[in-house]
């Protein structure tokens, strides 16, 4: 579904991707757990080309994303939902006109009703279809992630970006959200990348987990396969 | 601990002069950078005025915002000119016997220079800054990233739609505002002596002139354009803590209304050049 092969990106001399290669399976939730400013984000915003990586390739659904043009990004990008670190929802709409707001740019649906169903089906997904009418600020912040799951989920993604799903939450709603990643997985047949530091989130939501360090994946596998690590700044992760 | 003095504190220290100079190199380094990157954008932004999709709702919400927020403030401001124009004026054409050129005074001053000047500063400070802080914000809580993903251009979208709003909106908050100081002149003329509103109005409008509203409507048109344009490029650098929101607005303030002075006195200049002509 995704694969990146040889990425370099810096920040003028700070070099934060050094050379990451990285395989999306189909239906699969792979987890990159990292310290923070290790380049977790700039990876996943390399994927998506909100950052133009300096080096490497990146492929999403079979097609070449850093060469192609702005008008065939925008198609792929239908196809990708990405789920931002704080929900990232417009201030200046309610609930329903955020979800609404990327299925009128794409024009997916255009008759009323077909609209309003999917906007319900998606809040419906994320358990959120009272919070319909509410503004942005009028939501807690797991709200705020949920509605921002269900704008990802809006136009029926192939590929789900999750970064860091569970920052700033408390510890039952971090584990709802991380609950809720595996029903999106069953439910949309989406392949997924799950960006956090979040230990409980990746045992719960991750089928397979790679470890970023100094710019470059340090390890792979599952969750039980890790935890096991003898290496010590891979058991690190795990106390 | 024994704490160690460095005696070479004096010879690290740059002279004051060169300092000074390097500050100033700099200054204007990163003023000419922002000139050629407030180009680049406009370009940008200009493109998206004629580029699909047309975003017709957003341009009249952004219309709505953009005249309502600055609509009283104006009208305040320029019945104020008015009257603070006649009533300064008024004891010294009572010396030279010509009382009767006040309203045409009034009338012509609002429309060249003060009214569209006025106002562009007021629109300034509320909407430029307002943009600006609007722009960052959305910057900062990545929602203009999550525009992008969504297949959306911000800048068709979030951009464009600002500048054209204060390109159509500010000339006519401009001319609400020379109303507005002609009904303040009226006042001031009849703290003084009795006139008649019609007569008034009349005499005002007789000493009008096509150099005197057209030039400054066009003016009013690029005032418009870059109280828009210079909010959005400031907010669309904003960095991505949250301070930077307030600089972008801070830095939006400033530099729309020294645009405004500077394309002021482009705009007198050339208007003087084609009268000549």
């Amino acid at each position: 579904m995704i694969e990146v092969r040889n990425l370099y990106k810096s920040f003028g001399d700070k070099e934060i991707l050094k050379g990451v290669n990285l395989h999306l399976r189909e239906g699969e939730n792979l987890g990159i757990l990292g310290k923070s400013g290790v380049g977790k984000s700039v990876l996943a915003k390399c994927i998506v080309r909100l950052i133009e990586p300096d080096y490497g390739e990146i492929k999403v659904l079979g097609k070449d994303i850093i060469r192609m043009k702005e008008s065939e990004l925008n198609k792929i990008r239908r196809d990708i939902g990405y789920l931002f670190q704080g929900g990232a929802l417009y201030d200046s709409m309610s609930v329903r006109e955020n979800l609404e707001f990327p299925i009128r740019r794409t024009q997916i649906a255009s008759q009323r009703s077909e609209v309003d169903e999917r906007v319900e089906q998606s809040l419906r997904s994320v358990g959120l279809l009272d919070a319909i009418d509410k503004m942005p600020s009028e939501l807690s912040g797991g709200m705020k992630k949920r509605v921002g799951l269900a704008r990802a989920l809006i136009l029926k993604p192939k590929v789900i970006l999750y970064d860091e799903p569970t920052t700033g939450l408390d510890s039952v709603t971090s584990g709802e959200i991380s609950e809720l990643i595996l029903k999106v997985q069953e439910e949309y047949k989406a392949s997924s990348i799950i960006i956090t530091h979040d230990m409980k989130c990746a045992k719960i939501a991750t089928n397979r987990i790679k470890i970023i360090m100094d710019g470059n994946f340090k390890a792979e596998g599952t969750y039980d396969e890790l935890s096991r690590s003898t290496d010590k700044e891979i058991s690190a992760f795990f106390i | 601990m024994k704490e160690v003095k460095n005696t070479n504190n004096i010879t690290e220290k740059k002279p004051f002069k060169r300092k000074s100079a390097e500050n100033i190199r700099n200054f204007y380094n990163s003023m000419f950078i922002d000139l050629g990157e407030l180009f680049l954008f406009s370009v940008q932004v200009f493109k998206q005025f004629f580029s699909r999709p047309y975003e017709h709702k957003e341009l009249l919400k952004q219309l709505y915002i953009t005249g309502n927020k600055s609509l009283g403030l104006v009208a305040i401001t320029g019945l104020i000119m008015g009257l603070v124009l006649t009533m300064q004026s008024q004891p010294i054409l009572v010396n030279f016997g010509v009382v009767s050129l006040i309203p045409g005074m009034v009338s012509v001053s609002m429309f060249r220079e003060i009214g569209p000047v006025i106002t562009a500063l007021i629109c300034a400070g509320k909407i430029s800054s307002g943009i600006g802080a609007e722009i960052g914000a959305m910057k900062v809580t990545e929602q203009i990233d999550a525009m992008e993903v969504s297949g959306t251009k911000p800048l068709n979208f979030v951009v464009a739609t600002r500048v054209l709003a204060t390109t159509i909106m500010v000339p006519l908050l401009v001319f609400f505002a020379d109303a507005c100081g002609l009904v303040g002149g009226y006042f001031g003329m009849n703290i003084f002596e009795k006139m008649n509103f019609q007569l008034y109005m009349t005499t005002a409008f007789d000493m009008l002139e096509f150099i005197d509203v057209v030039p400054a409507t066009i003016k009013t048109v690029v005032f418009g354009f870059f109280i828009g344009l210079i909010g959005a490029f400031k907010g669309y650098k904003a960095g991505l803590g949250t301070e930077s929101v307030g600089v972008a607005a801070n830095s939006a303030v400033v530099s729309a209304s020294l645009a405004i002075f500077v394309i002021d006195l482009v705009a007198v200049l050339v208007t003087n050049l084609l009268i000549r002509i």
